[in-house]
């Protein structure tokens, strides 16, 4: 992967400054390169990971669900999925191999609001054979952050 | 009550800055010679799991076999390299122990010892430990800190027992290719010099492929002692782990020393080691990051005024304050306590660097960028 997509990944927030300095390369060939990338669609959006467990009230609930569907003539899987991830509710939906095909992340404000979702839209569709909804408990880690505790590396000051 | 040559070692100038620094909470430390880097989880786990699995023993004097055979086998396939692990790989602890070794296995008292300044702490401590007398070959900033070969030839002729290399360098970053190594090696070749090669910080090359030194050719193998490890590539730097690779006799006779001084080095450092070389992403990802911070660091030294050839290799650059009229140990102990940033002075790699700090770029990136402004506002002042 290309270096400034490395750095961006970690930190979207690192300014063009910066960019410049870590990897020796112009502003330009950076900018023309970044534009590049949204164009491409490489570069979806830059967004902010946040612990919501540290947020007082402002905690939804999450929830994964494994989907079960029966693939149409023609468009296979594609379509079903088209259907269901359109839902605001579905923040993210993959297609995947072994006992069932699609996982669901679900949010909503409380088990309820899931819980309508899941009877009301999803299971509600002629293509989906079952669903099983997991709610989530808590997130230990996230985009490659660990959320829960800090790793202690506590250096001597000066060592040759 | 202590012994005249120990009581005589090392500038205690230095020794009395860095307790200053010890002393003082909340310093952006650039003096840290270790990574700023945990050691990948798989390494830790796999020494959770040795403990757990009841690893409390000894091991064999030179090391678990299986370590000298994965390292006998990283030396094949990094460099060409071919080293028995029953008779030609001996596990140490650290590199630290591995120098000193090879320096007590071959130098006799009197015996000369060459190092190239400026020169890691630790290299003539041991030599003037083990009673032998150092012949110091200063580089300079002109010539990228690289040897010259004009004075190697001259440091030759006094008929040295070793030559201690370090490439790359600490403090310097420098980092030789083959062809200057083949220059350096063509000198030494026609002596009976033993080359001592601490190659620490090889994994951690930024331009381009290394060359080890043994690797010149056969003779050159025959003649050196490759001393290598885990603590900078893989961040062990606690595990306390090394290793060196020369011919059976050398091998034999610092087995023999670290035998009776060593035993052993730790059993869960080894058998984390072997995890360590079992694969080299953590250390790409690892040495990725160190090289954007050097770009930066550089970048940002130069635009205050701080020159430097750009270094290639370790996490160190080695700028000049030449311009800024101040010793470097004035230099670091007033950075210190006006801006609470900490460096290490030049001269404690050699006298003649009182114009030059060693920056360690093993740092956050935030902290780098903290630093930096402080080191601007300290300048501004003098």
């Amino acid at each position: 992967m290309d270096e400034i997509l490395e750095i961006l990944e970690t930190n979207a927030r690192v300014s063009l400054e910066d960019l410049e300095k870590l990897t020796g390369k112009s502003k330009k060939e950076i900018e023309k390169a970044i534009k590049d990338y949204e164009k491409k669609g490489i570069i979806v959006k830059y967004k902010a990971v946040i612990n919501k467990e540290k947020i007082k009230n402002g905690n939804g609930v999450v929830a994964l669900i494994e989907v079960r569907i029966t693939p149409q003539k023609d468009v296979g899987f594609d379509a079903v999925a088209e259907r269901i991830y359109k839902f605001p509710e579905v923040k993210s939906c993959y297609l995947l191999s072994g006992t069932y095909d699609l996982l669901l992340t679900v949010e909503g404000k409380d088990i309820h609001t899931v819980a309508s979702f899941v009877s009301e839209k999803l299971a509600s569709l002629s293509s989906v054979k079952g669903a099983v909804t997991h709610f989530m408990l808590k997130k230990y880690k996230e985009d490659g952050v660990i959320l829960s505790k800090r790793e202690k590396n506590e250096r001597l000051a000066i060592t040759y | 009550m202590i012994a005249k040559h120990i009581k005589d070692l090392a500038p205690s100038g230095i020794r009395q800055f860095f307790d200053l620094v010890l002393g003082m909470p909340e310093v952006i430390s650039l003096g840290v010679g270790e990574p700023d880097f945990v050691t990948p989880w798989r390494i830790r786990e796999r020494a959770i799991t040795a403990l757990e699995e009841g690893m409390t023993s000894y091991t064999s004097n030179k090391g678990l076999f299986v370590l000298r055979e994965a390292v006998s086998n990283f030396m094949e396939k990094r460099h060409s390299l071919k080293y028995n692990p029953e008779e030609e790989v001996l596990i140490t602890v650290g590199v630290s122990e591995g120098l000193d070794l090879a320096i007590r296995s071959i130098i006799s008292k009197g015996d000369k010892v060459i190092v190239i300044s400026p020169h890691f702490v630790a290299y003539p401590a041991l030599v003037e430990i083990a009673g032998g007398s150092v012949i110091y070959v200063p580089t300079t900033q002109e010539n990228n800190f690289k040897i010259d070969i004009k004075k190697l030839k001259e440091a030759l002729k006094t008929n040295p027992k070793a030559i201690i290399l370090n490439n790359p360098s600490n403090p310097t970053g420098a980092s030789y290719d083959a062809k200057e190594l083949y220059k350096i090696w063509e000198q030494i070749k026609s002596k009976d010099t033993i080359v001592i090669s601490d190659e620490v910080y090889d994994e951690l090359t930024y331009e381009r492929k290394t060359k080890s030194f043994p690797a010149l050719d056969e003779k050159a193998r025959e003649r050196t002692i490759l001393l290598n490890g885990f603590s900078k590539a893989y961040a062990m730097t606690g595990f306390r782990l090394g290793y060196a690779c020369a011919n059976k006799q050398i091998i034999e006779a610092m087995t023999k020393i670290h035998s009776f001084c060593m035993m052993c080095a730790p059993i869960i450092s080894q058998v984390a080691a072997v995890e360590a070389l079992k694969a080299q992403r953590d250390v790409l990802e690892m040495r990725n990051e160190y090289k954007r911070r050097r770009n930066f660091i550089v970048k940002e030294l130069n635009r205050l005024g701080m020159s430097m050839p750009m270094p290639a290799g370790a996490f160190y650059c080695f700028p000049s304050i030449k311009k800024f009229k101040i010793s470097s140990l004035d230099f670091a102990k007033r950075l210190l306590f006006e801006e609470k940033v900490a460096l290490v002075p030049g001269t404690a790699f050699g006298k003649e660097y009182d114009s030059y700090v060693r920056i360690s770029y093993a740092n956050t990136l935030d902290n780098l960028r903290e630093a930096i402004i402080r080191i601007e506002r300290f300048l501004n002042k003098l």
